[in-house]
Formats: C-alpha cells, sequence, structure tokens
C-alpha cells in the first residue's frame, strides 16, 4: 500500500486518538469513553509498525512514534488506592519490613544507641570530656535550656501557645532533615551513614552526661523521654536504611551494582516513609507535651515509658497476623 | 548505489550513533527516548533554584506580619520547599518541574512510564549525596560517565531524564510527475529518497544538487536532471495524494 493511501484511511483514527490522549494528560477523560483505549492503542501501535516496515516516511513515522509513546504513558500508569496503601502500610507493612531488614536495624541501632549511651556514661564519670566534644558556648546555651531555675523547657525563652507553632515547626525542619541526611548518605557505601549515626549518637550522649553530671537531670530527662521514644528510634531506622543502600553497593549478590542498587532503594524508600511518620509524631509531642512545665516528673517519665513499650511493641508484633488488614 | 554496501531487508540496523535510548513496549514497538544530558539539566535546575527563592522569600515576607505563627509556618514551609518541590511537580505534573518544563524535559522511569511517588522520592532525597563534596560534583561526573546521562540518584530510583516529544510539522514535497525507480529500493534506501524529497526547502539548491548528483550514475540519469529523478521517485513512492 502507497503511504498517501495508508495515511489518507487511518488519519481519523489517529486525530480521535491524540484527542482523547490530549484529554487523559489533562485528568478530564470520561471513564465511559476510555473502554475502547487499549484496543485503539494496539491499533496505533500496530499501524506504526506497519509503516516502519514498509518505510514509509519519517514525518509520519514520528508522528506515529509520539502517539505510541503518549499511549504507553497513559497505559501503563501505576495507579494506586493511596487511603487503603497508607493504611496497610501504617498498620503491617512499615514493621514487617522493619523486621525484614534486622540486621540492618541491630547495626544502625548498636552504632547509635551504643555511641550514645557509651560516650554519656564517659562523660558523666569524667565532666571534661564533653568540651573536647562541643564548644564551650554550645555547652552553655544547653545548659541555659534546661536550667531548673528558669522555669521553662526546651529552646525557647519564654514559651507562649503560639511558641508551640514555631517549634513544631523547627523540630519538623531540623530533625526530618537529618533523618533525609542520614538516609542518603548511605549511598556513598555506608559510609554516611555510618558518620551520622556515630556523630549523633556521641553529640546526644554527651550532653545528656554532663546535664545529668551538673544535677539537670531531672528537667532533661523528663523534657526528652517522651518523644525521644519515636525521635531516636526514627534515626536509627534511617541509618539502616542508608545501610541498607550502602550494603547493596558493597555486597550486591549476584545482580549487578546498579540493579542491586534500585531493588534496595525502593525497600529504604518505603522504610524512610515510616521514618517521617514518626518524626512527624515526634515533632508534636515534643511541641505539644515535652515542653509542659506543669506535669510533674513522675508522670512524663510513666509517659515516656510508656511510649518506648508502644513504639517497641509496634515495631516487634505489627503486622504479624497472617491476613493483614488491606 | 553498490549492492554490496547496502544493507539486505531484514538485517536488524546497526546501533544509531547517538544517545537514542530504546524502550521496548509489550506491543512490540520500540519506543526511542532521548535522554538529557547535563547542561539542560544544570539549566532546568538553575531555574527552579531560582523559582523556589522567590516563593520562599514572598512567603516570608507575608508570614512575617503574622508574628511567632508565621515563623513556625514558615520553617514547615522551609521543609516542604527545600524537600518536596521536586516531588510534589514531578508525580503531579507529567513528570516536570517548572525548570524541566521550560527546558522541554521530563522525568520516567526506566521503561518509558509516567514517574511514581516512590521513584521520585528516592531520586530526589539522594540528591544531597550527588550534592556532594560541592556543587554537585559526585552528580555531575556520574552523569557525565553514564551512558543515558543518570546521576546517583537515577541510577537508585531508575529513572531517566528525557527531552519531551516536541509535534513536528509536515514539509510539503516538491512537485513532481511520478516514477518508478529504476530498480528495487531497500527500506532504508526508500526512507532516504523520502527525506531527501521531505528535506530539500531546509537545504541550499547547490546542496541539494551534489546530493543528488551522487546518484545520477546508479539511476542512470544526466547530474543535472538527478534532482528531478529522485522527486519524482519519492512522490512514486508516497503515492497519489
Amino acid at each position: 500500500m502507497k503511504q498517501s493511501l495508508f495515511e489518507s484511511r487511518h488519519q481519523p483514527e489517529w486525530d480521535q486518538f491524540a484527542q482523547r490522549l490530549d484529554l487523559l494528560e489533562r485528568g478530564k477523560a470520561d471513564a465511559n469513553d476510555c473502554a475502547s483505549f487499549p484496543k485503539d492503542f494496539r491499533q496505533v501501535c500496530q499501524h506504526l509498525a506497519l509503516a516502519q516496515e514498509r518505510g514509509y516516511s519519517s514525518y509520519l513515522i514520528d508522528p506515529l512514534q509520539q502517539l505510541v509513546l503518549r499511549g504507553h504513558q497513559q497505559l501503563y500508569r501505576y495507579r494506586s488506592r493511596v487511603g487503603a496503601q497508607l493504611l496497610a502500610f501504617v498498620l503491617a507493612d512499615f514493621p514487617r519490613l522493619v523486621r525484614a531488614q534486622w540486621p540492618f536495624v541491630l547495626v544502625a541501632s548498636l552504632l547509635f544507641f551504643g555511641s550514645l549511651i557509651g560516650i554519656g556514661l564517659l562523660v558523666y564519670r569524667f565532666p571534661e570530656l564533653v568540651y573536647s566534644l562541643i564548644p564551650v558556648e554550645q555547652v552553655a546555651e544547653m545548659q541555659s535550656m534546661y536550667d531548673p531555675m528558669a522555669g521553662h523547657l526546651g529552646r525557647a525563652a519564654e514559651r507562649a501557645a503560639s511558641d508551640d507553632w514555631v517549634m513544631f515547626g523547627y523540630y519538623i525542619m531540623h530533625n526530618i532533615g537529618i533523618a533525609f541526611q542520614t538516609f542518603a548518605s548511605g549511598l556513598l557505601f555506608g559510609l554516611g551513614s555510618v558518620f551520622f549515626l556515630f556523630f549523633n549518637g556521641l553529640m546526644i550522649g554527651a550532653v545528656a552526661g554532663h546535664l545529668t553530671h551538673i544535677g539537670y537531670g531531672e528537667n532533661f530527662w523528663s523534657f526528652v523521654v517522651g518523644h525521644g521514644a519515636f525521635e531516636l528510634s526514627a534515626i536509627a531506622l534511617a541509618g539502616a536504611a542508608g545501610l541498607q543502600l550502602g550494603w547493596a553497593l558493597i555486597a550486591p549478590g549476584r545482580l549487578p551494582r546498579g540493579e542491586a542498587l534500585r531493588l534496595a532503594a525502593r525497600k529504604s524508600v518505603s522504610m524512610i516513609c515510616g521514618v517521617m511518620l514518626f518524626l512527624l509524631i515526634a515533632a508534636f509531642i515534643e511541641a505539644y507535651w515535652s515542653s509542659r512545665t506543669g506535669p510533674a516528673p513522675l508522670i512524663k517519665y510513666l509517659v515516656g515509658a510508656i511510649l518506648w513499650v508502644v513504639v517497641a511493641i509496634y515495631l516487634i508484633f505489627a503486622g504479624r497476623t497472617r491476613h493483614a488488614p488491606d | 548505489m553498490r549492492k554490496n554496501l547496502a544493507l539486505p531487508r531484514k538485517a536488524t540496523l546497526p546501533p544509531p550513533l547517538d544517545t537514542r535510548y530504546q524502550v521496548e513496549t509489550p506491543e512490540g514497538i520500540d519506543l526511542p527516548l532521548r535522554p538529557a544530558g547535563l547542561m539542560p539539566r544544570v539549566l532546568a535546575f538553575t531555574v527552579d533554584l531560582g523559582v523556589r527563592g522567590l516563593v520562599l522569600g514572598l512567603l516570608f515576607i507575608a508570614l512575617a506580619f503574622l508574628g511567632k505563627l508565621g515563623i513556625g509556618l514558615g520553617s514547615v514551609l522551609l521543609f516542604l520547599v527545600s524537600w518536596w518541590y521536586m516531588v510534589l511537580f514531578e508525580v503531579l505534573n507529567q513528570g516536570c518541574s517548572p525548570g524541566k518544563q521550560l527546558m522541554g524535559l521530563r522525568v520516567v522511569h526506566d521503561d518509558g512510564t509516567p514517574i511514581g511517588w516512590s521513584a521520585s522520592l528516592i531520586r530526589n532525597l539522594l540528591r544531597f549525596v550527588d550534592m556532594l563534596p560541592f556543587g554537585y560534583a559526585l552528580g555531575a561526573i556520574s552523569c557525565l560517565q553514564h551512558p543515558t546521562f543518570k546521576r546517583l540518584g537515577d541510577i537508585a530510583a531508575g529513572t531517566l531524564v528525557i527531552y519531551r516529544e516536541q509535534p513536528v510539522t509536515r514539509p510539503q514535497i516538491p512537485l513532481a510527475l511520478a516514477l518508478p525507480p529504476s530498480f528495487a529500493l531497500t527500506l532504508n534506501e526508500q526512507r532516504a529518497v523520502l527525506g531527501f524529497a521531505e528535506r530539500q526547502a531546509e537545504l541550499s539548491s547547490e546542496r541539494v544538487n551534489e546530493l543528488a548528483a551522487i546518484l545520477a550514475e546508479p539511476l542512470h540519469v544526466a547530474p543535472s536532471h538527478a534532482v528531478a529523478e529522485l522527486n519524482g521517485i519519492a512522490r512514486g513512492l508516497l503515492g497519489p495524494t
């Protein structure tokens, strides 16, 4: 068949297909209209193959190729029901993922909590050590924040209701930023994650040890115990996700490194979504509960302990039933 | 056209000497995608950076009137804009952030399908590593040495930055009397003759004559008549309009 005959015979179909694509791309297509879309798409694919096989001109083949590309993008779109997926993720998939990745979680936790507790004890025993880790001005600032005489807690000097908002924003910005850095730098063969886990562990541990040593312990611990459950475990999990990326590069198994990295990245990004959720909760608790000076320290310790237990139970037991809600 | 050089009809074509990236669809069609190199991507990122700076600047001025609440909202906003700007635009706007839109680029999965949440999140979170140790050095190195110009985030996410397809306008082929070719043309030769006729308007008449003269001998015509002969063959291949 000559090219011009082929064209004049099928041009109306192509125009119609292009119009439908326009509607789909702008998200205005009617569902009933699209019933024949896959059939039409295959038809255009066949026309393209014919045109190529018969050596028709590039000015016919190129527009057909564009039609097929656009159709391909509309037909093979990954659509998902976000609401149901989110619920399934929170109720089952996230804790399952954490358990499935237990070696990374274990290593990250050991690095983070190990350095935290280790340096905390060291600073408590040898108080001068804190100054070799943290500059003097910062130590002074920390002290003034948790001074029992000052009658306030946290960063802001005078806290009003509107300040809770300030701190909420600040905590989100600051903590999720740290978590993202800890995760992303894992791409450097895991070294970045190891560094950030270790470094953050040292910093937090040193401050905790120092403040306990100079007698601000009650103020400090009652402040951090509540949101710490979510915040500290989130940092450790972000590190675990980063280590997973690095490990895919170090030991890709039987896959090429690029492919192993792609698979690991897909899993670790779900973990990061869980981390973000944890950090949101942590920021909320930190801004609206931890900073409250009303409740007695004992109550805060109790609530904090309950939160730690909740996090542990959630990560260990959620989603173990065979038929998880989905 | 010497026969020993012409390709047999069913032979696989040699890989083209350009950066095209072929994706085979389930329908058995090879889709050519054109990955974008470092320079247009740098420009697109610069535009995005400028847009973000401008938006943040304006919003901060507006939020400054709200006092403390404004500071809180501002830092949430700063977080959203710095970590989510790219993700939201890429997923919700057919793979284009404003900068990419301006430069005619878009992001797709390796298989040519539109980018989804997880891939976009991966490639934009790992941007942090691409920026190390300064000024996107790692990303630039990775981009320059990769056959399809991927930075580290793209490799991990399995995504590709490609040029968006531009609509082509079709030229008129010169009027001529339809002629049958004096010998059977292979597929590539057919397309070359059609291409010659279609793109004549873009070339100077000297160049047109020079190109056609190469074929004067195999076509058994005088060099001065080669253009008319080729146009006639093209017309014949195209068929009656």
